[in-house]
């Protein structure tokens, strides 16, 4: 689509005549859908071994920076009990909190927009962005856009979204799908990045300076110098919120770069669309968050940036503010008395950085762009779990875990990842059951399980057996595989078993009297 | 994803009923949601809320800022001109921008052109300045950061934004040792930016680079 050289839009620019659009007619724009069941998109991502090398040094980077920040702080466990405390109370007081945040905001100048999901967020989105007669919206990155598929959905009413964070910029450029809550191009090195700089920055706007190496401070240069020119022509900005205080109406976006200062203060309308439960009730609330978020998230005392704004301001900022309520599946999530400490996540992805799950497979892998264990949990439900059975991708997230609980110790807001995990695997295979009139395989097996833990004698013969069927695999043996279809050969696609021992404990206790009489 | 009972967004005609339905419905559902009514519980607030009595908080906070690989410099009231002008003259800054309540005093006889925000300079003639030099509303040891609020000594957000050096005056009285404290004295209905360091990103490998948009030089200069 080109415009003419007068419009609005393009006056003032270096491309005056010519309309870049992010979207390249020759390639499918990038999307989640489609994506296979976990472990088959786990076994592709496990076989690229410069995703695993990437990834691998990654996670370790920050893992080991983050230990050291929270160390640093002997109350570290005080400030996860009050964020969690404060998180329950948002869902528990969550009507009139957010009528509180919509007088409050209403109160210093700005619009509340409300949502009951992606298609009307984005309508929301589009037709303010369409009355301030803008075709072009730079965005900060924000998990609530990306999850209402927010740039795809103005692509299609003839907006063009830029992505102004670092790695979201990078994902963009690369037609990609992010990877990471934080660092949605962590999947990518930095020979990677700066070959996609060099290819297509210029096809979007200022290129790639000559001669770009891939040192990450160049790579940073060539970010800054390429998006300079769109954040001073833009008009319209959308973000997202970390917090928003419902007693004062203020919405705080934390972030490292300054591109969330360039969008927030700038263009002359700020859109903000936010998940409904990403409030704090009080002012004083936010000393907990802002202590809490920076360690967890990026592993520093404090991040570069945080804009913190109330309404709108004469003379200073966006003369426009509107704040879109998102719920999008939220309700679902509250109304699973279980499942709803999901809601407490704050975006800060330690779950994923310490997972082991997540650190071999990448964030691709679960479909959805909430990846790792809190995407484990938050995805399912998000999707409506609670409320009527699931597609087979969505049903494997909850099984994409180990279940070491590593996720939960380092959780800012002490959500029990595994806690809900295994309460969602329960649900899939209730949702399972019901839909199948003759039991699955795995249901079958639990009830011969159940059948042969009931007594002393059934689980001897078991015992007997297993040792007996131990010996066709040696004194040592591991079991890798099963052959042939069915559920005993899937149990062992993702696991080996070690051959069962010749003698059972109970058999060894009864020979032996306990070990008193020898070996 | 979208529930069967919505329609389809997008007819701006229609908008202004459904957005009423929107808001009731969507609170329609905590409602629905929270049927089992969860219980009532006090927030715990046993982290610490001060530095323990007797830490140097200034000393502290000049430390935690120069981790952040911004430029700290500790001066007198007597010597804070001739700290500004050095700090100016290292970066070769010859037009600086400066709110309306910077005092005269904190840049008499240095060689640089003060440009004042009003009338409001455009962005482009903002990026065009060398750099900027305002005061701060406080200042957090603990983190090494300073906040600004759009006091007359700060001006608007853009004005801290745009050059490539930011050169932020702290008084040791504006510094407390901890975030709680920093919120306790701050005005929520004034826009705020928090700055810690340099503009910086760790989106390259998890490593953490100083300069991506915002200014790519911070120099603090404390005053006793």
């Amino acid at each position: 689509m080109t415009l003419p050289a007068d419009a609005p839009h393009a006056a003032g620019t270096r491309h005056a005549t010519e309309r870049l659009r992010p979207s390249r007619p020759d390639r499918p724009e990038p999307s989640f859908a489609g994506t296979p069941p976990f472990p088959e998109a786990a076994r592709t991502a496990l076989a690229n071994e410069q995703l695993r090398a990437n990834l691998g040094r990654a996670t370790a980077t920050i893992r080991t920076k983050r230990a050291a920040v929270v160390a640093e702080r002997a109350d570290w466990e005080a400030l996860r009990l009050a964020g969690a405390a404060i998180k329950d109370e948002v869902l528990r007081d969550l009507p009139a909190l957010l009528e509180q945040l919509e007088r409050a905001v209403g109160t210093a100048g700005g619009t509340v927009h409300w949502a009951r999901d992606a298609a009307e967020a984005n309508g929301i989105v589009a037709s303010i962005a369409r009355a301030n007669g803008a075709t072009e919206v730079v965005k900060v990155k924000s998990m609530a856009t990306q999850e209402i598929e927010l740039n795809e959905a103005l692509r299609q009413e003839g907006i063009d979204v830029w992505e102004t964070d670092l790695a979201e910029m990078i994902v963009q450029l690369g037609h990609d799908l992010p990877s990471h809550i934080l660092v949605p191009a962590i999947h990518r090195n930095r020979s990677e990045i700066r070959d996609i700089f060099i290819d297509e920055m210029g096809r979007v706007g200022r290129p790639a300076p000559e001669g770009l190496t891939n040192e990450p401070a160049e790579l940073a240069e060539a970010a800054r110098l390429h998006l300079r020119e769109k954040f001073l022509r833009a008009r319209v900005a959308v973000s997202g919120a970390n917090f928003a205080v419902a007693e004062t109406g203020t919405v705080v976006v934390v972030e490292s770069e300054g591109n969330g200062r360039m969008c927030l203060t700038l263009p002359e309308v700020l859109i903000t669309v936010m998940g409904i439960e990403k409030l704090v009730p009080t002012w004083r609330d936010l000393e907990v968050f802002m202590q809490l978020l920076p360690r967890s998230a990026t592993a520093e005392r404090m991040n570069p940036y945080t804009s913190m704004w109330t309404g709108v301001t004469a003379g200073d900022g966006p003369q426009a503010f509107h704040l879109v309520l998102l719920d999008n599946g939220r309700t679902d999530t509250l109304s699973d008395t279980v499942g709803r400490q999901a809601l407490r996540c704050i975006r800060c992805s330690a779950c994923l950085n310490v997972c082991p799950v997540y650190e071999r497979t990448g964030g691709q892998a679960y479909g959805s762009v909430y990846p790792g264990p809190i995407g484990a949990i938050l995805t399912p439900q998000l999707r409506g779990i609670a409320r009527h059975p699931v597609d087979k991708q969505t049903a494997s997230l909850p099984f994409a875990s180990s279940l070491c609980g590593a996720c939960f110790d380092v959780c800012p807001v002490r959500i029990d990842i595994p806690e809900v995990l295994v309460h969602l695997r329960g649900q899939v295979v209730r949702q399972s059951e019901a839909s199948h009139r003759l039991p699955t395989a795995e249901a079958a097996s639990m009830r011969v399980a159940a059948w042969t833990l009931q007594t002393p004698r059934r689980l001897g013969l078991a015992e007997r057996a297993a040792g007996l069927g131990g010996r066709l695999f040696g004194r040592r043996g591991t079991l890798r595989r099963m052959p042939g279809p069915g559920p005993i050969a899937g149990w062992f696609r993702a696991r080996d078993l070690r051959a069962p021992a010749r003698e059972s404990f109970r058999a060894w206790w009864r020979r032996t009297d306990g070990g008193r009489g020898g070996d | 994803m979208s529930s069967p009972e919505v329609e389809p967004a997008g007819s701006s005609g229609r908008r202004a009923t459904s957005a009423g339905d929107a808001r009731e419905t969507v609170l329609g559902r905590i409602h629905d949601a929270l049927a089992d009514a969860p219980p009532r519980v006090p927030i715990p607030r046993d982290y610490e809320h001060a530095l323990p009595p007797g830490t140097d908080i200034a000393g502290l906070f000049v430390e935690r800022v120069g981790d952040y690989r911004a430029t700290v410099h500790r001066t007198t009231t007597a010597g804070l001109t001739a700290t500004i002008a050095a700090a100016l003259a290292a970066q070769r800054v010859t037009r600086l921008a400066a709110p309306a309540g910077v005092p005269d005093t904190w840049l008499a006889g240095i060689e640089v052109e003060r440009v004042g925000d009003d009338p409001p300079l455009s962005f482009p003639a903002l990026d065009r300045l060398d750099g900027v030099i305002t005061g701060c509303a406080v200042a957090i040891a603990e983190t090494g950061t300073i906040v600004l609020d759009g006091g007359p000594d700060q001006g608007r957000r853009a004005l801290s934004l745009l050059p490539d050096l930011h050169v932020c005056i702290v008084m040791s009285s504006q510094i407390v040792g901890t975030v709680p404290e920093a919120l306790a004295r701050l005005d929520s209905t004034r826009p705020q930016t928090w700055i810690s360091g340099p503009s910086a990103t760790s989106d390259i490998e998890l490593q953490r680079v100083e300069g991506v948009h915002g200014p790519r030089r911070l120099d603090v200069i404390v005053v006793e």
